[in-house]
């Protein structure tokens, strides 16, 4: 539902604004130019998903994601105690993990959504405490070494690109923090009401 | 050269080279997953169609600008340089946006500028978040998402303070 709002919110401000502004005629092409653009993302990232969702099988069928696993376990259980009882699920979450830190998100997505979609099964559709911390969790940074803003900084013409590591870090933590917490807090206020 | 230019290259052949070595059929498995990826693109894209849809409009259409300026006294008050405010605006729904917006603010004000480091920390600590939320939920059929979307704001919300907070801890002002 928050979808729902958060899309009917941007398409009625974009109307207001659009026929404020006259600037309606961008606001209507911009809309179809929108959706088009969707699908030139989608085959973008189609090659890169499915390169990463066959990565991640050969990882599955060697034994090499169990290992994964096994290094993740003890944080995983204790943030994810039910993704943590089915040794795929924990396996695809640990995979994301590992992804999210090497700074690979094209990686990441598609074996988040593989963990996603198990932590799914049986749930009818709305999302369990769990699969909504997973979610917050990748909707946070948590990659070691941002690459892609480290090449944005050097083009601007910056000498030492990666001077910023230790605020990002500090910024990150916090920030993963904070989704945590909050995460924690309204799942406890919800089950109040 | 930088480093991950160096990671996946090593991923790819350490993984296939370990799978050999457990006598993995590791091309049969590799096309086997890579075919599953296809399912979850196909049900991907109409999140996308969706989202992509709303942003493009809402990006032309200066409600950006506005809400920016809207919000430029509390961003002060939270020690945030108002100057970054289209960039918190833009972050959420769209990492090229962010890229593009970021690139415009460090250009303008220099990459080792206070604003500028505060954008590029801002960048490294936040996600696209809507993004997330879209395809992850898209692609298990979720349609109540709970409490997700306030905790994954707060949580942008907190990564932009701490980014500005940080810059003036480690570099100053």
């Amino acid at each position: 539902m928050a979808m729902t709002w958060v899309w009917t919110g941007m398409v009625v401000l974009s109307l207001i604004f659009g026929v404020a502004y006259g600037r309606l005629d961008s606001v209507a092409n911009a809309a179809l130019e929108g959706a088009e653009s969707a699908i030139q993302l989608s085959l973008s990232m189609a090659g890169i998903l499915c390169l990463w969702s066959g990565v991640m099988e050969v990882m599955n069928a060697s034994g090499l994601s169990t290992g994964l696993a096994k290094a993740f376990r003890p944080i995983l259980r204790r943030l994810l105690p039910q993704a943590c009882q089915d040794s795929e699920t924990l396996a695809a979450v640990s995979a994301n993990f590992s992804a999210n830190l090497l700074g690979l998100g094209n990686a990441a997505t598609p074996l988040g959504i593989q963990a996603a979609r198990r932590m799914s099964w049986g749930c009818g559709g709305v999302a369990s405490d769990e699969l909504c911390l997973l979610v917050v969790l990748n909707t946070a940074s948590i990659q070691l070494i941002p690459a892609t803003i480290a090449s944005v900084r050097a083009a601007a013409g910056c000498a030492t690109p990666l001077d910023i590591l230790p605020a990002v870090w500090f910024a990150s933590v916090l920030s993963v923090l904070a989704g945590l917490a909050s995460a924690w807090l309204f799942s406890h206020w919800g089950a109040e009401r | 050269m930088n480093l991950t230019s160096f990671v996946i290259p090593l991923l790819l052949a350490g993984i296939a080279v370990y799978g050999s070595g457990k006598h993995v059929d590791v091309y049969a498995a590799l096309t086997r997953g890579a075919g599953e990826g296809l399912s979850v693109l196909l049900r991907i894209i109409p999140a996308l169609v969706g989202l992509l849809t709303a942003v493009s409009m809402f990006r032309v259409s200066g409600a950006m600008e506005w809400i920016s300026g809207l919000c430029s006294p509390i961003l002060g008050f939270l020690g945030v340089p108002p100057e970054t405010a289209p960039l918190m605006l833009v972050r959420p729904v769209s990492g090229n946006g962010a890229l593009a917006v970021a690139s415009d603010l460090m250009a303008a004000y220099g990459p080792d500028s206070y604003i500028g480091r505060v954008a590029a920390v801002m960048l490294g600590s936040t996600e696209t978040t809507f993004y997330t939320i879209a395809v992850y939920f898209g692609s298990a059929g979720i349609h109540k998402t709970r409490h997700t979307v306030p905790a994954a704001l707060v949580a942008d919300l907190t990564g932009f303070v701490a980014a500005a907070l940080a810059v003036r801890l480690f570099f100053g002002t």
